[in-house]
């Protein structure tokens, strides 16, 4: 699973040259993928002020509104890449263009359900 | 709408058959193969409404000769061809025309499929299409994928096939063995990959076992002679035989050791073991026979303190020395705690310390946390415990790990391993 981080926002401050190349870039990639048969899926997150977030409070769920982290970047969407190598998704995770304007990738491998007995 | 499963049997005996002779016809792998694939689903819904004809070959072989003319058709540039073709072929093929050459064909068709051009992943999925007459969604479905991403998969590897210019017909003598040790190799993994299925929501994944072992008893037929078939078909029945005792409730794996024996597939251990016994005494022993020879040493202990682990101490010797590999001396470790105790099996873990490609690798901490609680060790035995349970990427590992760290922190650390 590859985690897409960005900054909000961070697309409106590209120029438009800057904004297609980025969606070209992506586009490449995921046609990359499809392409080698290793794409499984993914989405792209909405805004990041349309989140609800459930907390605990006083041992009850309670419901708040809106941005729930400081942080600057907020998780932006997900694909999910089925590689042969670890290397492999780091290396998709690399070319990600987030990554060249301030965001990040997280690489992360996806539990199965399988498993042999020991 | 499903296919009553005598069809589906009949279907998937055929296919391997029908593409070869359309390969050796025609050429062009990969066209062929598109157009047998048409033909079975073709074959799928027509008889099951109007029941299966009295030449099932032959229909499937006039279909998908139609299909491929059809094809050829619409490319303007193979016009030529095609006329050649249509004019080649006879409306109903004699039921005997090619029947002696079915046996080479189904064998051709395995080596292609496991070209080395191709990723392990793309042998497999290719196989299962082509030689096990799988549709692509079926395939899809047991691995997990959208069968868009199977279909360009296998579309990848037909393309891969051909810019390697490889030809439908026997590897050259010289590449033989090797080419046959990787039909092996993908046989293996289609087995795995459906026997570490567990439970649940995985459960149709169990479907490949049962075609890695139709696949594997067919290469056997082909290859009386080949004591590492024999030996792959051996272990694949002595291991899908204790299918019923290694999970338990909720998809909990259940070790070896403690699994309820009475649950084990006799019928299968009975003829692994024949198959393994007999292909021992005329063949030259390799990877697969040894494995399933340790496989027939377990499933003739009728109680786990029966088991005769000197016996599988000195096979995975043997195994070590055929095929040298850190998973094998891990298991090696385990049969030599259980012959000179823990204090030694630890010591042979220890040697794979350095070892790269065991670096962070989860099976190492969970066999040294095993032997480190048989020890009296508990404090250790629940860090490595802890230790693999984070390495691993299966969730039923994990959960079994987890619970094995918690048995010790209640201080229940009664030696059962």
């Amino acid at each position: 699973m590859l985690m897409i981080y960005n900054r909000p926002g961070f697309l409106e401050e590209l120029t438009e040259q800057e904004r297609t190349a980025l969606f070209g870039e992506v586009d490449a990639i995921m046609a990359e993928l499809s392409e080698s048969g290793e794409l499984v899926g993914g989405a792209a997150l909405a805004d990041p002020s349309l989140t609800k977030t459930v907390v605990g409070r006083d041992g009850q769920p309670a419901v708040t509104d809106g941005p729930f982290l400081e942080a600057k970047e907020h998780f932006a969407g997900y694909v999910g890449v089925d590689c042969e190598t670890e290397e492999r998704a780091v290396e998709i995770a690399s070319r990600w263009p987030d990554v060249k304007y301030g965001g990040y990738m997280e690489v992360r491998a996806v539990m199965q359900e399988s498993g042999t007995e020991m | 709408m499903r296919t009553p499963p005598a069809v589906e049997d009949l279907l998937r005996a055929l296919a391997p058959q029908v593409l070869g002779t359309l390969v050796r016809r025609h050429g062009a792998f990969d066209a062929c193969e598109d157009a047998v694939q048409e033909a079975l689903l073709a074959a799928a819904v027509q008889w099951q409404g109007e029941g299966v004809p009295e030449n099932p070959r032959g229909w499937l072989l006039t279909v998908a000769t139609r299909r491929l003319t059809d094809q050829w058709r619409s490319e303007r540039a193979r016009r030529d061809r095609e006329a050649a073709v249509a004019a080649e072929e006879p409306a109903e093929p004699g039921p005997d025309e090619h029947r002696a050459a079915d046996r080479d064909d189904t064998l051709t068709l395995l080596f292609l499929c496991c070209h080395p051009a191709l990723s392990p992943s793309s042998q497999v999925a290719l196989t299962l299409r082509a030689v096990g007459g799988l549709t692509t969604a079926q395939i899809a479905r047991a691995f997990l994928v959208p069968e868009a991403t199977m279909a360009q998969r296998v579309s990848r590897a037909k393309q891969k096939i051909k810019a390697a210019g490889a030809r439908f017909g026997a590897p050259p003598p010289d590449e033989r063995e090797e080419r046959l040790r990787a039909v092996l190799h993908v046989l293996y993994l289609v087995f795995n990959e459906g026997y570490t299925a567990s439970s649940g929501p995985d459960l149709r994944r169990a479907d490949l076992t049962a075609e890695a072992i139709r696949l594997a008893r067919e290469l056997r037929r082909l290859l009386p002679g080949d004591g590492e078939a024999a030996g792959l078909l051996a272990l694949m029945l002595l291991t899908d035989a204790r299918r019923a005792a290694r999970t338990a409730d909720g998809g909990l794996l259940v070790p070896l050791t403690e699994q309820d024996r009475s649950l084990w597939d006799a019928e299968e251990i009975r003829e692994g073991t024949e198959l393994i016994t007999d292909a021992l005494t005329w063949s030259p022993p390799g990877p697969y026979q040894v494995q399933a020879a340790i496989a027939a040493v377990h499933a003739e202990a009728a109680r786990p303190q029966d088991t005769d682990w000197p016996q599988i101490l000195a096979l995975y010797r043997l195994l070590a020395h055929l095929s040298p590999n850190p998973m094998v001396t891990l298991n090696e470790a385990v049969a030599l705690a259980m012959v000179d105790g823990p204090t030694a099996g630890l010591d042979l873990l220890r040697t794979l310390d350095g070892d790269t490609r065991m670096k962070g690798h989860h099976r190492l901490a969970a066999v040294r946390a095993h032997l480190l609680e048989q020890a009296g060790d508990a404090p250790a035995a629940r860090e490595a415990y802890r230790d693999a349970a984070r390495g691993t990427t299966s969730l039923p590992e994990r959960r079994y790990l987890e619970s094995r760290a918690a048995r010790l922190n209640e201080g229940d650390s009664d030696g059962k391993a």
